[in-house]
C-alpha cells in the first residue's frame, strides 16, 4: 500500500516538474552579456537578503525575430520596388507536404503577402492569403487564418493599414497557438522561412546595382544583427530534426555574415517633450565588400530555392 | 482498484490540461489587452508572453531598425504590480528605465542606426504576497510606424 502511494507520489512529482516546464514555455538561462552587467544598473530591491534569495530564479531569455510584416516594411522603406516575378509562385504550394516545407513556406508566403500588400497588389494579396491559409491548415494551426479572416481581408482590400493589421493578426494567431502547444520550434522555422524570403527579395532587387550607399544593401547588412538570435532559438530545439536542418542553413549564412564587421557608435538619448518620442542618436558603419555581398546573395539564393522548389 | 485508476487518469488529464488553459488565458491577455494598447502603432505579429512569478526577471533581445518609430509595450496581468522594465544597448548602457516614468507600460522611440537592444523586465514583489507570491501573465509587444 505504502509502495503504491509512493508510486503515485512519484508520478505527481514528475507531473509537477513537467507542468512547471510546460507552463513557462520559454528558454531559461543565466545572464548572457557579462560585459554589460558592469555598466548596467541592477533593479532596485528593498527586500532583505533572505527574501531576495527566496525569489531568485533563473532569468528567462527570449529572442524576438523579425516578422514577415516587419521585413517587408523595412524593404519598402529602403526604396524597394514591386516585382511579382520574384515571389514564390502559388502553384508550388501543392508540393509542400512535409511539416518542414509547410512551416518554411508559411513564412515565405506571408512575407510575399506582406510585400504585395504594401504595394497595394490586391489580387496577389488575396491569392497569397489563400495559399498561406493552406500552409497553416496543413500544419493544423487552428484558426490562424479563418474564413472570416479572408472575408475581412476582401472587405477591406483597398485599406492597406487594415490589411497589414490582418496579416499581423494571423502571425500572432499562429505563433501563440504553436507556443500554447509547446511547438515553439515550428514558430521559429516559420519566421526563419519569412526572413530568408526577405533576404531573397532584397538581394533580387539589388541585382547588379552598386552596393555602396545602397539602402536595400544596408537593410541586408542589418540582418547580421538577428542571425545569432536564430541560431540560439534553433539550437534550443535539439529534439526537433526539422529545426536542426534549418539551423545548418542559418549557420551557413552566419559564416558569411560574420565576415561583415558592424561598428556601432555610442547612443545618446533625446526625448521630444511634445511627442514624448525618444530618439537614440548614434551612427554605425560596416566593412561589407563586393565579394562578401555576392557570396551572401548566392547562399541566400541557394537556400531559398531549396525551400521553395 | 479500477476506480483508483480512473481517478488517476482524470487527475493526470486535469493537471496536464492546466498549461494549455493557462497559456490560452495568457494568449487572450496579450491579444485583448496589450496589443490593443499599441495603437496607432502597427503590431509586428510576434508573440512574447509567459507566466512570471513576483520577483522573477526576464530578458528579451531584438533587432530594431533605423528610420522606424517603435512602441515597446510591457503588460502585466491585473493581479501583478506594475512591471518594471528597462532598455539596454549592446554596450550595457541603460537607455530607458520606466521606474523614472511612473512605471509607464510603454516606451516610444526611434533609432538613427539599426541595433540590437535588450529589454529587461522584472515583476516587482509585493509585501502583501511575500509568503505566497502571485503569478501572472506578462506580455512584451512591439509596434512600429514609418517616420
Amino acid at each position: 500500500m505504502n509502495n503504491k502511494l509512493l508510486g503515485s507520489g512519484r508520478i505527481l512529482i514528475l507531473l509537477a516538474i513537467f507542468i512547471s516546464f510546460a507552463v513557462t514555455g520559454c528558454k531559461t538561462g543565466t545572464k548572457q552579456d557579462a560585459n554589460s552587467s558592469d555598466a548596467e544598473e541592477e533593479f532596485d530591491s528593498s527586500l532583505d537578503e533572505n527574501t531576495q534569495k527566496k525569489f531568485q530564479t533563473a532569468k528567462r531569455i527570449f529572442y524576438s525575430l523579425p516578422s514577415p510584416v516587419e521585413t517587408a516594411r523595412i524593404l519598402k522603406q529602403a526604396g524597394a520596388t514591386y516585382h511579382e516575378d520574384i515571389l514564390n509562385p502559388i502553384d508550388n504550394s501543392s508540393g509542400y507536404i512535409t511539416n518542414l516545407s509547410m512551416a518554411l513556406n508559411l513564412g515565405i508566403y506571408t512575407t510575399d503577402l506582406s510585400y504585395a500588400s504594401l504595394f497595394d497588389q490586391t489580387q496577389v494579396t488575396l491569392n497569397y492569403i489563400e495559399v498561406a491559409k493552406k500552409m497553416a491548415d496543413g500544419l493544423n494551426i487552428m484558426d490562424a487564418i479563418s474564413e472570416s479572416t479572408i472575408q475581412r481581408l476582401e472587405d477591406n482590400i483597398n485599406n492597406r493599414s487594415i490589411i497589414i493589421d490582418i496579416i499581423s493578426e494571423t502571425l500572432l494567431n499562429s505563433s501563440s497557438y504553436l507556443s500554447e502547444k509547446g511547438l515553439e520550434s515550428t514558430a521559429t522555422i516559420i519566421l526563419v522561412g519569412g526572413w530568408v524570403e526577405g533576404l531573397y527579395i532584397a538581394t533580387s532587387l539589388v541585382g547588379d546595382d552598386p552596393i555602396k550607399d545602397n539602402d536595400i544593401v544596408q537593410r541586408i547588412v542589418d540582418q547580421k544583427l538577428s542571425v545569432d538570435f536564430m541560431v540560439s532559438l534553433l539550437e534550443e530545439a535539439t529534439d526537433d530534426p526539422d529545426a536542426q536542418s534549418v539551423l545548418n542553413d542559418v549557420k551557413d549564412l552566419k559564416v558569411i555574415f560574420d565576415k561583415i564587421k558592424i561598428t556601432q557608435g555610442e547612443n545618446t538619448v533625446e526625448t521630444d517633450p511634445e511627442t514624448n518620442v525618444t530618439t537614440l542618436k548614434s551612427s554605425s558603419s560596416n566593412n561589407l565588400t563586393k565579394k562578401v555581398y555576392y557570396e551572401l546573395a548566392s547562399k541566400v539564393n541557394e537556400i531559398r530555392n531549396s525551400y521553395t522548389l | 482498484m479500477m476506480r483508483k485508476g480512473i481517478l488517476l487518469i482524470f487527475l493526470v488529464a486535469f493537471i496536464t490540461g492546466i498549461p494549455t488553459s493557462v497559456n490560452a488565458q495568457c494568449k487572450q491577455f496579450a491579444k485583448k489587452t496589450c496589443k490593443v494598447g499599441l495603437n496607432p502603432y502597427q503590431h509586428d505579429g510576434n508573440y512574447h508572453a509567459a507566466l512570471l512569478i513576483e520577483g522573477e526577471e526576464a530578458e528579451l533581445y531584438k533587432t530594431f531598425y533605423s528610420d522606424t518609430e517603435y512602441r515597446i509595450g510591457v503588460c502585466g496581468a491585473g493581479n501583478l504590480n506594475a512591471i518594471e522594465f528597462k532598455i539596454v544597448d549592446s554596450n550595457g548602457k541603460v537607455l530607458y528605465n520606466n521606474k523614472y516614468q511612473d512605471y509607464d507600460w510603454k516606451w516610444d522611440f526611434r533609432l538613427e542606426s539599426s541595433q540590437q537592444l535588450k529589454i529587461v523586465i522584472k515583476v516587482p514583489v509585493s509585501e502583501d504576497t511575500m509568503e505566497n507570491p502571485e503569478e501572472g501573465c506578462v506580455a512584451i509587444m512591439f509596434g512600429f510606424q514609418d517616420e
